[in-house]
């Protein structure tokens, strides 16, 4: 992508983000939310989050690998296991990454 | 409370947010320079964006050389929750000069709204307590510049093939696990992940937003249906 294109794109971004914060507060402060958009929009984090996460760790490479030898995977089902437990963002994250050098280092990923 | 302590107590209030949110944002630095991004253009982004998953997120598809009509409407299908922080806090606003709802709306984060709409539902005088909100916000934004400046020095010093990319999934199975304490919620990831992979091939990144819709449907079903479950049972019982 252009160097041009990259702010046009920034600038969009920017723009679609702040209109999305602004328009209640300026635009339609009489009116309230539907309860479906209300309810609808309750989900897009987690679906968000999951659309990215899921193929990050079954599809490393481009295509569906459930095996040992997918050190992503087995790293990642770690990580999810102690954000489970311990809901601490920053221990799964840690733990994540040095399951993954410590797959790495064994040989069995890749 | 005067203008001045709305704000004071605001930026105390938002501090305990700031330390949990300021490691997210030196990844998000770090990811942004090893995603092929300038080290402008990356903290450009958390100037002009201001909105953590939504700038994980395009790290990742301006990595993957995404055209950009996808890249602005993966953002606004992550960011459209902010709409209900923005009805959720507008009626507190109404009174406020243009320039304030502006800025207001601008800082208007996850983490500030958390903050800022537990002072604005308290009773009794209400009149000062957009300095309240704009104390979280502000706060936020600070920390957000700083920890990505950070990160976009420290993303520099990293080699490429270290597996920086990884820190995302990583950083995303941390928001994401949280989350899943009720079924709707379960059922939205569980569709979203598998339309995720079922859409990989799908050009230009689209898989993304179609998986995002297709997890959202899901989720407002499953709450549908939970409660004609639930009658069921109560009904064998």
């Amino acid at each position: 992508m252009s160097i041009e294109l990259v702010w046009v794109t920034l600038a969009l971004m920017g723009l679609v983000t702040f209109l999305t914060r602004l328009s209640f507060i300026v635009a339609w402060s009489r009116i309230s939310v539907p309860p479906l958009a209300h309810e609808a929009l309750r989900y897009v984090p987690a679906a968000v989050l999951a659309a990215i996460v899921v193929p990050g760790l079954l599809m490393p490479e481009g295509q569906i690998d459930i095996s040992l030898g997918n050190g992503r995977l087995l790293a990642g089902l770690l990580a999810a296991l102690v954000a489970w437990r311990t809901r601490s963002s920053l221990l799964t994250i840690v733990v994540g990454g040095a399951a993954l050098v410590a797959l790495r280092l064994a040989g069995l990923d890749g | 409370m005067s203008a001045r302590a709305e704000f004071l107590a605001g930026v105390r209030a938002e501090l305990p947010l700031l330390v949990g949110a300021a490691p997210f944002g030196m990844i998000y630095g770090a990811l942004a320079v090893s995603s092929g991004l300038s080290p402008v253009a990356a903290q450009a982004m958390s100037l002009i964006v201001f909105a953590g998953s939504a700038q994980f997120i395009a790290t990742e598809l301006f990595a993957a050389a995404t055209p950009w009509p996808v890249i602005v409407l993966t953002t606004l299908i992550v960011n459209l929750r902010h709409a209900l922080y923005s009805a959720s806090v507008a009626p507190y606003l109404s009174h406020l000069p243009a320039g304030w709802k502006a800025l207001l709306a601008y800082l208007l984060t996850d983490e500030a709204y958390a903050v800022a709409i537990g002072r604005f539902r308290e009773p009794g005088e209400a009149i000062g307590r957009h300095w309240y909100l704009l104390g979280c916000g502000a706060s936020l934004w600070l920390m957000w510049q700083i920890v990505t400046a950070v990160g976009v020095f420290l993303g520099a010093l990293v080699p490429p093939g270290w597996g920086l990319d990884f820190a995302l999934i990583l950083t995303f199975i941390a928001l994401l696990v949280p989350m899943l304490v009720d079924r709707p919620t379960v059922v939205a990831a569980l569709v979203a992940g598998a339309t995720a992979l079922a859409a990989a091939g799908l050009p230009y990144r689209l898989g993304l937003a179609l998986a995002a819709c297709a997890g959202i449907v899901a989720g407002v079903v499953a709450a549908r249906m939970r409660p004609a479950r639930t009658q069921v049972q109560e009904a064998q019982t």
